[in-house]
């Protein structure tokens, strides 16, 4: 049979780096899929060596608009790592606040689009109305809806005031409700296991070789959470479950974030609770020569930062690694021997850039077809009406 | 495996090739080793010992060129980083893409932003950088100088 | 021309185009289509392909390899069209300025009709970005009776 090859891309208009699929089709089974990243790249490293220590925070924020809190809180770790340095116990209970904050908004965030991409849009505005309740908390704690500006080498910028304690937890506590009822939806949905289940697998054995991170690996039933694993913050200090599963597929992803977002709100009430009295900051003036790493459990798996110091106020080198990075290349395990129809989920599954989906052109080597990305979810939206009609007769 | 059970087995099984080693802390140990070393250790560390690859960070260090490979052995909670030296006239190692496939991009990355070159790997492209940048320019090294005229660095005020 | 206008004003359909951005603008235009904000009452849609777009909402510090794209992308948008900048990337790239792979801001590759600040705007400052760009066309068509803008 023929082969056709499909250009994904390049334009992401939603999440980090921005890639450029090139699938090759034959008939609906693809074959094969290469990748080019490169749209997003803005030198951030290099940028880095130019700043002082402070300024480097808020660069490495602005690495990603959804992990704004992991960047930083994986640099300060490194950061303090050279100087053999904690952060007082109150900065640890704040930064971990924030940290689940983000990763509550951010599986909110990936599971309306996940919705949105099966033809369910009335997840993606539930998902994302909910979201909003999220951001409001991080509006009362740090002041900004995104980019939250909380950290700081030795300690976090900004205290958590004691009147607006009982605010967070009530709104934290109000979407639990609506968070059990999407995951009873999705468990017992006929469609959405037909959707999903037996879908974009990634093994145990290729999640291991390809380092997988993040929820991308704990579906695999690779038991991988430096929050388990390497605990900072005060995740050591709190009552929480690492969610495993076993199948690989994209259903078991979606069930790791499902659960993971119960536990995030277990960990924050928690750290709430135990709030203790005391110093945020433990002001550092200067940074000795050395080397230091710092690595945190983002949304999307392990981030990883390595900072160099020669004795001066910048950085001499800044190793910045996102979770994406390593998740992407399983997209050759996952996406290979599917139909185009699931490539859409498939894709999706890892949280790596939606936007890709948004912007796809399928083009037949004739240049006899022409597919938009608009489409492609068509087509995935279709697979959906088609199961539902089936079922139903 | 406990940490010193870990640090035990690889200094005793390449105590030729290490030639220095520096315990930061009870979780962070770099190991300097021999460049021709680094395919043995790292195949070592990743199958025998069951570490997780994390990354591998080059350094331009003005005089030498370093490349540190992160491995992070998850049940003794250590973070293990191989660091291997190579002269400003060679930039060469061996590739660790056929050990493992989660080298394959950050190889590339390497070979784009430093330019050093990595033997045996089965793909060395460009990944990050655009089309039309310059060959031989690269970007994060720290003799790196603006190379387009046309590049506007104020804010237009 | 004057139909066109009004019809143009009526319902404007949104393209979004990240040229290198950390995502957070991109959210926030989302977050713009989600209930609590709501911005299909004013007749905005967010649209899949460029072809059916009347405005082109931009964000991100224009990274090289986007630049060819950007331009390519604004030459397949039908007229009358409007482009808006949004967050402080697409301004003056703001912490991007230095970059090595950032070489100019947005408005030196295409023109720009609006620019919304913030680092992100909140949804609520892009969407009355976006109204006072409307009332602006207004305004210009009411004193001059013809569209003076024939981009």
């Amino acid at each position: 049979m023929a082969k056709t090859i499909i250009p994904i891309g390049p334009y992401h208009p939603l999440q980090e780096e921005p890639e450029f699929f090139i699938l090759t089709v034959e008939g609906e089974t693809v074959v094969d899929i290469d990748l080019r990243i490169g749209y997003n790249h803005r030198g951030i490293e290099k940028l880095c060596e130019q700043q002082t220590y402070d300024q480097v925070t808020f660069v490495v924020e602005r690495v990603c608009g959804i992990c704004s809190t992991s960047h930083p809180f994986a640099y300060t770790q490194a950061v303090e790592d050279i100087l053999s340095i904690e952060a007082p116990p109150r900065a640890q209970y704040i930064r971990t606040i924030i940290a689940e904050g983000e990763r509550l908004h951010s599986h909110l965030l990936w599971l309306g689009l996940a919705g949105h991409f099966l033809g369910y849009n009335t997840i993606f505005m539930w998902a994302w109305k909910l979201r909003e309740e999220i951001l409001d908390v991080m509006e009362i704690l740090s002041g900004n809806r995104n980019n939250y500006a909380m950290f700081k080498v030795g300690g976090v910028l900004r205290d958590i005031k004691k009147e607006d304690i009982p605010t967070v937890q009530k709104k934290v506590d109000s979407i639990v409700p609506t968070l059990k009822k999407l995951r009873s939806a999705v468990m017992d949905d006929p469609v959405l296991h037909a959707r999903t289940k037996g879908i974009g697998v990634l093994s145990r054995e290729a999640a291991i070789d390809y380092c997988a991170v993040g929820p991308t690996a704990r579906a695999s039933g690779v038991a991988r959470d430096i929050r388990k694993n390497s605990p900072y913050g005060v995740y050591d200090q709190v009552d929480w479950n690492m969610v495993v599963t076993e199948n690989g597929d994209v259903f078991d992803k979606v069930l790791v974030r499902l659960g993971e977002m119960f536990e995030s709100v277990k960990i924050i009430t928690a750290c709430l609770s135990q709030l203790p009295e005391g110093e945020i900051d433990c002001h550092i003036t200067e940074v000795p020569p050395g080397e230091g790493i710092g690595h945190i459990e983002a949304p999307r798996g392990e981030c990883f930062h390595y900072v160099r110091s020669d004795g001066t106020n910048r950085p001499e080198r800044h190793k910045i690694r996102a979770p994406t990075f390593m998740n992407l290349p399983t997209f050759k395990k996952t996406v290979i021997g599917g139909k185009i129809p699931d490539t859409v989920i498939t894709l999706a599954a890892i949280d790596p850039c939606y936007c890709c989906t948004e912007r796809m052109t399928v083009q037949d080597l004739k240049g006899q077809k022409l597919y938009t990305g608009e489409d492609l979810i068509r087509l995935s939206q279709e697979k959906t009406d088609q199961i539902i009609a089936e079922m139903r007769r | 495996m406990t940490r010193d059970e870990i640090l035990q087995q690889i200094t005793h099984r390449f105590s030729e090739e290490i030639i220095g080693k520096y315990e930061k802390s009870d979780k962070r140990v770099y190991f300097d080793i021999s460049v021709s070393a680094i395919v043995p250790m790292a195949q070592f560390i990743f199958k025998d010992l069951r570490a997780r690859f994390n990354i591998a960070s080059a350094v331009d260090g003005r005089e030498r060129m370093e490349i540190l490979y992160h491995f992070t052995a998850e049940d003794a909670d250590l973070v293990l980083s191989l660091r291997v030296i190579l002269p400003k006239s060679k930039l060469e190692v061996d590739s660790l893409t056929p050990v493992f496939t989660a080298a394959h991009w950050i190889e590339r990355e390497i070979h784009e932003l430093f330019g050093i070159n990595f033997k045996g790997h089965p793909k060395l492209e460009r990944l990050l950088l655009p089309e039309d940048w310059p060959e031989g320019v690269h970007p994060l090294r720290k003799d790196y100088k603006e190379w387009d005229p046309g590049a506007i660095r104020d804010r237009g005020a | 021309m004057r139909l066109l206008e009004k019809v143009f004003l009526k319902s404007l359909w949104v393209f979004h185009l990240a040229t290198g951005s950390c995502n957070n603008c991109d959210i926030e235009i989302l977050d713009c289509l989600t209930p609590r904000h709501d911005i299909e009452r004013f007749g905005m849609l967010l649209t899949g392909s460029i072809k059916h777009a009347d405005v082109l909402m931009v964000t991100g510090a224009v990274n090289r390899q986007c630049i060819p794209r950007i331009k390519r992308v604004y030459e397949q948008m039908p007229k009358p069209r409007l482009v808006v900048a949004i967050g402080e990337c697409a301004l003056s790239r703001g912490v991007f300025m230095q970059s090595y792979n950032c070489p100019m801001p947005l408005d030196h590759v295409i023109p720009v009709d609006v620019y919304i600040p913030g680092c992100p705007p909140r949804p609520e400052a892009i969407m009355a970005g976006l109204l006072k760009l409307i009332e602006r066309r207004k305004e210009n068509r009411a004193e001059t009776g013809r569209e003076n803008d024939s981009r």
